[in-house]
């Protein structure tokens, strides 16, 4: 690996000082997991890292029922799975960050690590997309927010400037009779990147579905948030036709590639079968609420 | 380069290093601990796990740095003496392995695996042991060490 340089800020006004110094040439690090097999292969080649597990406002987690849930950029997805209030109000986040590689990635990956690393395959990006989650961004000149569907711009690249970078998420707090859900298809068991990932998150009320999201992976240069889909359902009973007519509409907005995972054509009918299934089991978990 | 201060196998260790230093090379190379292996080399095979202050990770994609003031865990720590750790013994016992390669990285695992959940099912063995590849032995025999290192089973 090229010679580098590693700082490990203790306050997120010493990292963006860091940052506005260095710019282009440095790079925050979280876990790792994605970035030091870049920097390893020589894909990239960041002279300074900044350690994003070493700042405090980064490992922020906490929730409550009026403002939801903050989770700082770096906090690791093993501590994010176990947090009783994830698992409880959250359960397609808890899918998604549950599916990124082995317990021994779980341990260091995190949440802004995955977006950040701008792949349109990331798993927790779409779990994020479905429940409204909104970046928080801070440079040394101020702060503003993106939400998480438009942060990455194209394959590893996102809307982050040189001297930004990504504090945590704010995702908004539960409505009663709301639930999300993620699911990928990959060949194997575990330890893969995901051939179509798709999250949707839903409320009902009484059988009439209130609000819907739904978000679409690894099927285009970006995640997706497949809005028209989303919106088909409103104001509809979740039932076999209107999810069918949803998976349809998200169907149309996939431009999925063809590659050794899988053909376009293969892609694209599992944004159906993957959005019918996720709307499923979110609007079944959101009747049992 | 800088000076790197942690635990390893529960004694202290300074070194210098420098930064782009990988876990891996510094526990194989600079202190010559080479029980932990490196297979793929892209945090997939889970051959170089280590328990980094008790979490199983990776050290192939994890920098030195990352160690600093940290207890780091190898295959080289788990006997006590000459006394074999039980899942060391299960190993052995239980034929949970051939060539070997594999063998460290997943006792370490089964170890961070047995420190939160000491009676896991088997279920759960499998689901944690999922980023531990082996190529030898058809993982049937080292979920049954596990188990019997968990029962307590002729690894006394
Ligand atoms: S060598 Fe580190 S996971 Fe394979
Ligand atoms: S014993 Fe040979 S790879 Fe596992």
């Amino acid at each position: 690996m090229h010679a580098i340089t590693y700082e490990s800020p203790k306050s997120l006004a010493q990292a963006l000082s860091l940052l506005s110094a260095t710019g282009e040439k440095g790079r925050l690090l979280a876990g790792g997991t994605d970035l030091l097999i870049q920097m390893r292969a020589g894909v990239r080649k960041p002279e300074q890292l900044i350690d994003a597990k070493s700042i405090p406002e980064l490992q922020v987690l906490s929730f409550n029922s009026q403002d939801g849930l903050r989770v700082g950029a770096a906090v690791p997805c093993c501590r994010l799975i176990e947090d009783p209030a994830v698992r409880q109000h959250y359960p397609g986040l808890v899918e998604a960050a549950g599916l990124i590689g082995s317990v021994q990635i779980q341990s260091r990956c995190s949440l802004g690590g995955n977006l950040c690393n701008g792949s349109p395959a990331a798993d927790t990006t779409p779990a994020l997309i479905a429940l409204g989650a909104v970046c928080h961004v801070a440079s040394s000149k101020g702060t503003r927010t993106v939400a998480v569907e438009d942060f990455v711009v194209s394959p590893g690249r996102t809307v982050l400037q040189a001297d930004e970078l990504l504090v945590e998420f704010r995702i908004p707090a539960p409505k009663p009779h709301s639930a999300d859900c993620y699911q990928r298809f990959i060949p194997r068991n575990e330890m893969d990147i995901a051939v179509v990932g798709v999250g949707a998150a839903v409320t009902l009320n009484g059988d009439t579905c209130t609000a819907a999201r739904i978000s679409l992976g690894a099927v285009a240069p970006t995640p997706l948030f497949a809005k028209e889909a989303g919106a088909s359902l409103v104001g509809k009973p979740l039932n076999e036709s209107t999810i069918a007519a949803a998976a349809a509409l998200a169907q149309q907005i996939a431009v999925p590639i063809t590659d050794m995972r899988g053909t376009a054509e293969y892609r694209k009918h599992m944004v159906g079968v993957l959005t019918r299934r996720v709307l499923t089991t979110a609007a079944e978990r959101a009747r049992a609420k | 380069m800088r000076t790197l201060q942690l635990r390893v196998n529960g004694e202290p260790v300074a070194r210098e290093i420098p930064d782009n230093r990988l876990l891996v090379d510094f526990l194989r190379y600079d202190l010559g601990l080479t029980g932990t292996k490196e297979g793929c080399s892209v945090g997939v095979c889970g051959a170089c796990t280590v328990l980094l202050d008790g979490q199983p990770v990776s050290s192939c994609i994890a920098l030195a740095v990352m160690a600093d003031g940290c207890e780091v865990t190898t295959i080289e720590g788990l006997a006590e003496d000459d006394r074999l750790h039980p899942l060391q013994r299960a190993f052995i016992e239980y034929g949970g392995f051939q060539c070997g390669i594999c063998t460290p990285g997943q006792i370490m695992a089964a170890k961070a695996l047995l420190d939160v959940n000491p009676h896991p099912s088997k279920e759960e063995i499998q689901g944690w042991m999922m980023g531990n590849l082996c190529r030898c032995t058809g993982y049937y025999k080292i979920i049954e060490s596990i188990q019997a290192a968990a029962e307590g089973k002729g690894v006394s």
